[in-house]
């Protein structure tokens, strides 16, 4: 919402600049999102007179102008047709900024020939479109003055953002009411006088709608005006509408543009010569077609309103008028409407039609349903004041809706919600300014004000006192400590979270956060794709589906990395993978890859990227979010997207903790990715709960004085015998005694027959009560070794 | 007793010239051995008569142990010699670069999402959940934003497909449905905050369909905008670690709170950097207000009884303005030069006795 400070003041009186209007404005609630003051930012423009123009001597279509700036006289090189001898215009001197070109102005040498300042286009000064030739002001004009008082530019605009429920501060009234609320000015009276009329209007009008849509239009007003003379406004209404961006058309259709905006109240200026006679309010029919003024053609459904004559509809209501009964320089008579639509139906119409209009941006807020007559009126007198011709007496169907509603509402609510002590007199004064009705002593009761159709409740009204009296004056008030000391507030689920991250982190993982959406062709890769998980309105193509797990998010951004010449990475993302397309369908994973060849070194490169370095990563991450060694037993294989025989799956029962290994080579393909891929999932809600004890007390170390002692073995196995198999058995063998079983070699080849394998496992004993003889120690290697045999057939290598 | 001194000289002189322990060795045995020079003349004390045994005994027995230091020094001095030499060979060039351990890092959202919870855990905020994918009830309606209400065209929502269900879910435009979803399950009074992805359709230099919101929900029988504005400033301190900040709150719209404000910070922009607790720029930062009674209601929450507020920040754009992260949109591309680059080491863990941030 843009107006300019002249404007402002035509409704406030007030002696304040636009910086203070400004800073109110934004206090109270009117965002004041610029203030564009031409007088400040022209401030280095001045006019000047040519007093020679002559050719340039090395250049046909310039012109060396000798120019009285009023200070001194300077030579321009000017390339306008107009510059010309005796011609006064806005000149810039050297080192001035000139915004519609976007440079500083320097001394310059043009084609030879020194030219010291630059005579002016309007569109170097951003005032329009306009470059044909170099501004020309009356030739009276003072030498040396501020350009900007010269074009007549003094008065700063300023654009306010107003929120979606003020649609009362759509207009300069509106914005002058709520200043004066807060003891800005005083507002002027906005009271319009009647005009009556001298004959009885030949359009009537009625309200056509179907029990229940009553509400769509419930008042509609009207008049025609006949023997105007269309044509270009006053200089006054378009130098307004030019200041805030709107272009004149002509006198008929600038005043209803003019008092939307000056008043917040939309009206539509019909050609009566092309209406078929009379005027309704109605729905449209389904598939009902209406060529709109923006020259385009829109196909109605019949939840719109549609303003309509004998024949077809000739406005959407509440959103554009149409072309074809419009008003033009021919128009003689016209029909003016003036009508209160439906809120949230004229923003759907507008949002269906996709249409954006200053009609639209009013009534979807709501407008003064008790300025209908009133506004119809004022257009009146502005249009005989312009156009001149006679009024016939206003016709109208319906009835202004019914808007009062009384609030009931007590002082002490400010100081309940705002925390605020102010005296009842202060909080009735402040709504009483603001145009609220209050009867009652202590139980009130608060009536707003016809324009006000956003305050409903008790908090709207704290809402207005507080705003008024200034939110700088709410004091502020420590909270209450609940604790003395804080306590810890995390769940251990959103703990697991933050271990796994830092863990990940700490083993030279870099943490991403990705997209939730992914291309579908990615997600269907793994598991995904479905239409349950697609998105209705993805904002591009390739970022339609909920994406069913995290690693092609981290494959496509490992790719992106070698792209870019990175041909190594290690990347991780903790967040939610998406089961199905309903709300709490959703999983937190913590997922990490290597990808790519780790970087050489000549003395140990970094591991490269294959199941034990995916296992070792995700034992990792899963210790740390489950707070100790893991204990879920791993078993081979995984998800269809890793390498079937080289990933596993850690899972408890039927619950899937982890799964890691090789990526799917088929998968690597499909990212492009070079060089080796492994990853790994962790589904961090799987993890279980840690169990609840009384005490932080750990459990007594208990550490024996004793020598431990420490036997090798290597057993002869069949290929299929799993490591896991074996150390089992060997653990098993002496519960007492063997404390620690560790694989440390495998062989295969010489020396070991076709199809076996030699595994090599250092057992330790840790006697407990006194130092193991010879004896006992070749009596528990001899139940270590019968109790391997007996699991796994295997044999003592000697 | 010449041939004493002489011996001895003699002794010592082979002492010294051994070039290696074995050397050394044969001149051990040579002096001190069962028939070597020092044994020859103990055994030369059995002859004597006893008063010459008292007077050679002791000079004997004195040459024997200043030999046998001497062997022990030149012993001593061999094997130092031979571990310098081992240890000369031994050099290498230490400039040769060492393996690396990985450093990896985290990600500015997850480090400021910390610290956040680290100030508000002060004051007793818990941390609350809710999924992306939410109903059009919980991201709208109970917040008291009916359908066809302006403001919800302002969140430029996506949807997903039509559900089995006949439902229509969307992503959450905003994290404000999780103080739904806290309000339906819990008692008051409630001290939550709650930070998640949240999701809008539109994509620009400086927006980006997917981006972080935490919310803060306060409900109980007293707490008003005093608080709300004594929270706002407390954050915003211990945040930008500054001793001061300067704050405006501007009355505006959002439907679910009433009275209803955004929050700006005064900060100094000139340098290309910003600063703030000085400077005469103002900043948005937030949107805040009292929970507006429709809300309370809707959520099953008696307005006449309990009161609160909410507020929410940006995640992203408090990372931005305090790390100076000029764009929002690398953050979600994983380019490494930029997660090494703005990332945090993996113990910057953000704890206010430490500091939030080095």
């Amino acid at each position: 919402m843009k107006f300019t400070l002249s404007w402002l003041k035509e409704h406030l009186d007030t002696g304040a600049d636009a910086a203070t209007i400004a800073d109110k404005a934004t206090n109270i609630g009117l965002e004041v999102e610029h203030v564009e003051d031409k007088a400040a930012s022209l401030a280095a423009f001045t006019v000047a007179r040519v007093i020679s123009a002559v050719p340039h001597p090395n250049a046909d279509k310039l012109r060396l102008c000798m120019v009285d700036t009023g200070r001194e006289t300077a030579q321009v090189v000017c390339g306008a047709p107009n510059a010309r001898e005796g011609l006064v215009g806005v000149f810039a001197p050297p080192g001035t900024y000139i915004p519609g070109s976007d440079f500083t102005l320097s001394i310059a040498k043009i084609r030879g020939v020194e030219s010291r300042g630059m005579l002016c286009s309007e569109r170097e000064l951003l005032l329009s479109n306009e470059h044909d030739g170099i501004i020309e002001l009356p030739p009276d004009t003072k030498i040396g003055s501020p350009a900007a008082a010269a074009l007549g530019l003094t008065d700063p605009v300023i654009d306010v953002a107003i929120t979606p429920n003020r649609g009362d501060c759509t207009s300069v009234y509106g914005i002058a009411r709520d200043l004066a609320a807060a003891r800005l000015g005083t507002l002027k009276s906005g009271a319009v006088t009647p005009v009556p009329g001298q004959f009885p209007s030949p359009i009537r009008i009625s309200l056509e709608f179907p029990a229940g849509a009553e509400t769509a239009c419930p008042i509609f007003a009207g008049r025609l005006i006949r023997g105007v003379k269309n044509g270009p406004s006053p200089e006054w209404v378009q130098k307004r509408l030019k200041a805030i961006g709107l272009r004149p058309i002509s006198a008929l259709v600038d005043v209803t543009n003019l008092i939307a905006h000056d008043r917040g109240r939309p009206l539509h200026a019909f050609d009566a010569g092309k209406l078929k006679g009379h005027m309704r309010a109605r729905l449209a029919t389904p598939g009902e077609t209406l060529l709109a003024l923006d020259g385009k053609t829109y196909t109605l459904d019949s939840e719109m309103t549609v303003i309509a004559d004998e024949a077809t509809a000739r406005g959407i209501a509440g959103v554009m008028g149409g072309e074809d009964t419009g008003c033009t320089e021919d128009t003689t008579q016209m029909f003016v409407e003036s009508a209160y639509f439906d809120p949230i139906r004229t923003a759907r119409t507008g949002r269906t039609l996709g249409i954006v209009s200053d009609a639209r941006y009013r009534f979807e807020r709501g407008v003064d349903p008790e300025f209908v007559i009133p506004g119809l009126e004022l257009a009146t007198q502005l249009i005989l004041e312009f156009c001149g011709g006679e009024p016939s007496e206003i016709v109208v169907a319906g009835a202004v809706p019914q808007w009062k509603r009384a609030i009931p509402f007590s002082a002490t609510e400010v100081k309940r919600l705002a925390g605020l002590d102010m005296p009842q007199t202060e909080i009735v004064a402040i709504l009483t300014r603001l145009g609220f009705e209050i009867s009652g002593q202590a139980a009130l009761s608060v009536v707003p004000p016809s324009w006000r159709s956003d305050v409903h409740g008790p908090a709207d009204l704290v809402e207005e006192v507080v705003r008024i009296h200034g939110l700088e004056n709410v004091p502020a008030a420590p909270m209450s400590r609940p604790y003395a000391v804080a306590r810890a507030v995390l769940t251990s689920a959103q703990r697991r979270e933050g271990l796994a991250r830092r863990a990940l982190a700490t083993c030279g993982f870099d943490e991403c956060v990705h997209f939730s959406f992914i291309p579908r062709a990615h997600a269907a890769l793994f598991g995904g794709g479905d239409e349950a998980r697609q998105l209705e309105n993805p904002i591009s193509a390739d970022l339609d589906a909920m994406r069913p797990s995290l690693l092609p998010s981290l494959l496509a951004a490992a790719a992106r990395n070698q792209a870019r010449g990175f041909s190594h990475a290690m990347l991780f993302e903790i967040g939610a993978q998406f089961e199905s397309g309903v709300p709490e369908a959703q999983t937190d994973v913590a997922a990490g890859i290597r990808a790519g060849e780790p970087p050489r070194h000549w003395l140990k490169a970094a591991s490269a990227p294959d199941i034990f370095t995916a296992k070792a990563d995700c034992l990792a991450a899963l210790e740390a979010a489950w707070g100790g060694p893991v204990t879920a037993p791993v078993q081979p294989g995984a998800a269809p997207w890793y390498h079937p025989g080289r990933s596993g799956t850690i899972a408890l029962g039927p619950k899937v903790l982890a799964y890691f290994g090789e990526l799917h080579p088929r998968i690597i393909a499909a990212f492009d990715l070079k060089g080796p891929v492994s990853g790994f999932e962790i589904f961090l809600d799987a993890i279980p709960e840690p169990k609840a004890r009384p005490t932080k007390a750990r459990a007594k170390l208990d550490a024996s004085d004793l020598m431990a002692v420490e036997r090798d073995f290597a057993f002869v196995v069949d290929a299929v015998i799993t490591a896991d198999q074996i150390l089992k058995a060997a653990r098993a063998a002496d519960r007492q005694l063997i404390e620690r079983v560790e694989l440390f070699d495998i062989y295969e080849g010489k020396g070991v027959p076709e199809g076996k394998k030699s595994l090599a496992i250092a057992v330790t004993l840790q006697p407990k009560e006194r130092t193991l003889t010879e004896a006992e120690i070749d009596a528990v290697a001899q139940k270590i070794v019968n109790a391997v045999t007996k699991a796994t057939g295997g044999v003592l290598r000697s | 007793m010449t041939d004493i001194a002489d011996s001895e000289r003699d002794i010592l002189a082979a002492i010294d010239a051994a070039k290696d322990e074995r050397a050394l060795d044969e001149v051990r045995v040579a002096a001190l051995g069962k028939k070597g020079t020092i044994a020859e003349l103990l055994k030369t004390l059995g002859a004597l008569s006893p008063d010459e045994r008292k007077i050679k005994g002791p000079i004997f027995n004195s040459l024997r142990d200043r030999v046998t230091t001497a062997i022990a020094a030149r012993k001593k001095a061999l094997e130092d010699a031979v571990l310098d030499a081992r240890l000369h060979s031994e050099r290498v060039d230490v400039t040769l670069p060492a393996p690396e351990i990985p450093r990896g890092t985290i990600h500015p959202v997850s480090h400021v999402k910390d610290e956040i919870i680290a100030i508000l855990a002060d004051l007793d905020f818990k941390v609350a959940e809710g999924p992306d994918i939410e109903s059009d009830d919980y991201n709208f309606t109970r917040l008291n934003i009916p359908a066809e209400h302006p403001a919800r065209q302002m969140h430029d929502t996506f949807y997903m497909k039509p559900q089995a269900d006949g439902t229509r879910p969307l992503l959450r435009t905003h994290t404000s449905p999780v103080q739904v979803r806290t309000m339906l399950s819990q008692k008051p009074p409630i001290r939550v905050i709650a930070p998640g992805r949240t999701y809008r359709c539109d994509s620009d230099a400086t927006h980006s369909p997917m981006f972080h919101q935490v919310e803060g929900l306060v409900i109980d029988e007293e707490t008003h905008l005093g608080h709300l504005k004594w929270v706002l400033q407390e954050f915003c301190k211990a945040f930008f670690e500054v001793p001061q900040v300067t704050m405006r709150l501007r009355p505006s719209y959002f439907p679910f709170t009433e009275p209803s404000m955004e929050v700006d910070i005064q900060c100094d922009r000139s340098g290309g950097q910003i600063r703030f607790g000085e400077g005469k720029d103002w900043l948005e930062i937030a949107g805040s207000g009292m929970v507006h009674p429709r809300v309370l209601e809707l959520c099953g929450i008696d307005p006449k009884r309990y009161q609160g507020y909410a507020f929410g920040f940006g995640i992203d754009r408090l990372a931005m303005l305090k790390y100076g992260i000029p764009d929002l949109r690398p953050f979600f591309d994983s380019d490494l030069r930029w997660l090494k680059h703005y990332g945090f080491a993996a113990l910057d863990i953000p704890a206010l006795h430490e500091g939030l941030s080095r």
